[in-house]
């Protein structure tokens, strides 16, 4: 295999999600397709020459030559409060990609799915979520996702949508940290008692995604294992706010 | 590429505490200490630990917990980093020099590589001139602390010049071989070597 150039990206549509994300819809010439759930890195470079590189998920299904981002702002961030904020239809920067060969779904792959995210860890999950119904697959999928509030929800009405179109698909939300009144939903961080009430059973041998802040992941891997899930059908990503023990 | 400028970016510049020349093309300082794992945190029994290195050795060698903590004693005090695109700067680990596992083991002239292998089914693959010569370790301290779980802990390969997958959570055994044998993910579009002063990310790099 070649080496991944880089290529220049043209900011084709900015759509904003919520208050703090925001979805970019990207030209790129020469794109060679990507798997749902595979990565980019982006290479931005200011008027004096100076250049930041990160990597960001992949949102949009594979159909193209389009690529879509989606952002969330990190206050203390050097390139998501541009990327989600600044950026406009028509600014350019660098993309190389795309990259990562394990975090990826196909329908060939097969399921059950269990598709746990935290905040914008949905992004790789909607890719995912986008390329299954765009290619009709009836693979029997439930996402769990935990946000803080119901405006934090990324994706919310297309999520809406696509569980409703009666292909075996449902989205359950948790809200952490505000709920509207009359919520009904669940109200808490995602934890053992609500992926058994959510997922598969350990013998029904589902395939789970799990993608958000590192609490999040080392907590529900930990919960599936601890459930009797196989660890080596738990995939994993995990992404800052980093680390800080 | 040159001749384009994102509009409006600026950057944040961050530069200087030394950080000039310590990081490597691509890369940010991270104060932090991110976790990227593929796959859950496997829980390893301190009673039940082994270290394992075999392969082409003249005499295989295992440790328990207790005979690895009782070698020489050695510390890496230095840089480390990520193929996504973090740094840690100044950080610490200590633990054993892979110089001692393999000497006591004592490789047979024929061995070039070594696949490092781990808890959860994780493997990565290095020429064996890049963990000999005090460039590596098996780790079980990080800055004066028990090293966390979601950090590879009890123990993990170091390998600080070359990017972080090399330094594999969760060890269990480095095997000797006399051919080289892609990895976890050397085999899903990450390169084989990984020096990040050459930036070697992802295949064909």
């Amino acid at each position: 295999m070649g080496r991944l150039s880089w290529r220049l990206a043209r900011v084709a549509e900015v759509r904003p999600e919520t208050s703090r994300v925001a979805s970019l819809a990207l030209e790129v010439p020469g794109w060679v397709g990507h798997l749902a759930g595979q990565h980019v890195d982006l290479r931005l470079t200011a008027e004096d020459g100076y250049q930041a590189e990160r990597s960001y998920s992949i949102a949009s299904a594979p159909d193209g030559r389009r690529v879509e981002l989606t952002v969330e702002r990190l206050d203390d961030g050097e390139v998501s409060p541009y990327l989600a904020g600044e950026v406009r239809e028509g600014d350019q920067f660098e993309l190389r990609g795309p990259i990562g060969g394990y975090f990826v779904w196909e329908p060939g792959i097969g399921g059950p799915l269990l598709l746990v995210a935290g905040g914008s860890g949905v992004v790789p999950l909607m890719a995912m979520l986008r390329h299954r119904a765009a290619s009709g697959s009836q693979v029997p999928t439930r996402l769990l996702y935990s946000s803080r509030t119901l405006e934090d929800v990324i994706f919310r009405e297309e999520l809406e949508r696509l569980a409703a179109a009666g292909d075996r698909l449902t989205v359950t939300h948790t809200l952490t940290r505000a709920q509207p009144p009359g919520w009904r939903g669940y109200a808490r961080r995602v934890d053992a008692v609500m992926l058994e009430e959510v997922g598969w059973r350990p013998e029904e041998r589902p395939l789970a995604y799990v993608c958000g802040p590192t609490r999040l992941v080392e907590a529900v891997a930990g919960d599936l294992v601890a459930l009797g899930h196989d660890p080596a059908r738990v995939r994993t990503e995990r992404f800052g706010p980093t680390g800080v023990q | 590429m040159a001749g384009y400028v994102s509009r409006g970016f600026r950057g944040r510049r961050r530069a200087g505490d030394g950080e000039a020349g310590r990081l490597p093309p691509g890369q940010y300082a991270e104060p932090g200490f991110p976790v990227l794992t593929a796959g859950p945190t496997p829980r390893v029994d301190l009673a039940t630990w082994r270290l394992r290195v075999d392969g082409l050795v003249a005499t295989p060698r295992e440790w328990t917990w207790e005979e690895v903590q009782a070698l020489p004693r050695s510390t890496f005090e230095g840089d480390i980093h990520c193929v996504t695109r973090w740094s840690k700067l100044g950080t610490s680990f200590a633990g054993v020099s892979v110089d001692v596992l393999l000497d006591q083991a004592e490789p047979l002239p024929q061995a070039t590589h070594v696949v490092a292998s781990c808890h959860g089914g994780y493997t990565t693959n290095l020429p064996l001139e890049d963990v000999r010569g005090g460039k590596a370790w098996v780790v079980w301290e990080h800055e004066g602390q028990p090293l966390p779980p979601e950090h590879g802990g009890p123990a993990r390969l170091l390998v600080p010049h070359l990017y972080f997958w090399k330094s594999a959570k969760w060890l269990m055994a480095l095997r000797l071989l006399d051919h080289d044998r892609p990895g976890f993910w050397e085999g899903l579009g990450y390169h084989n070597r990984g020096d990040p002063w050459r930036e070697e990310r992802y295949w064909g790099d």
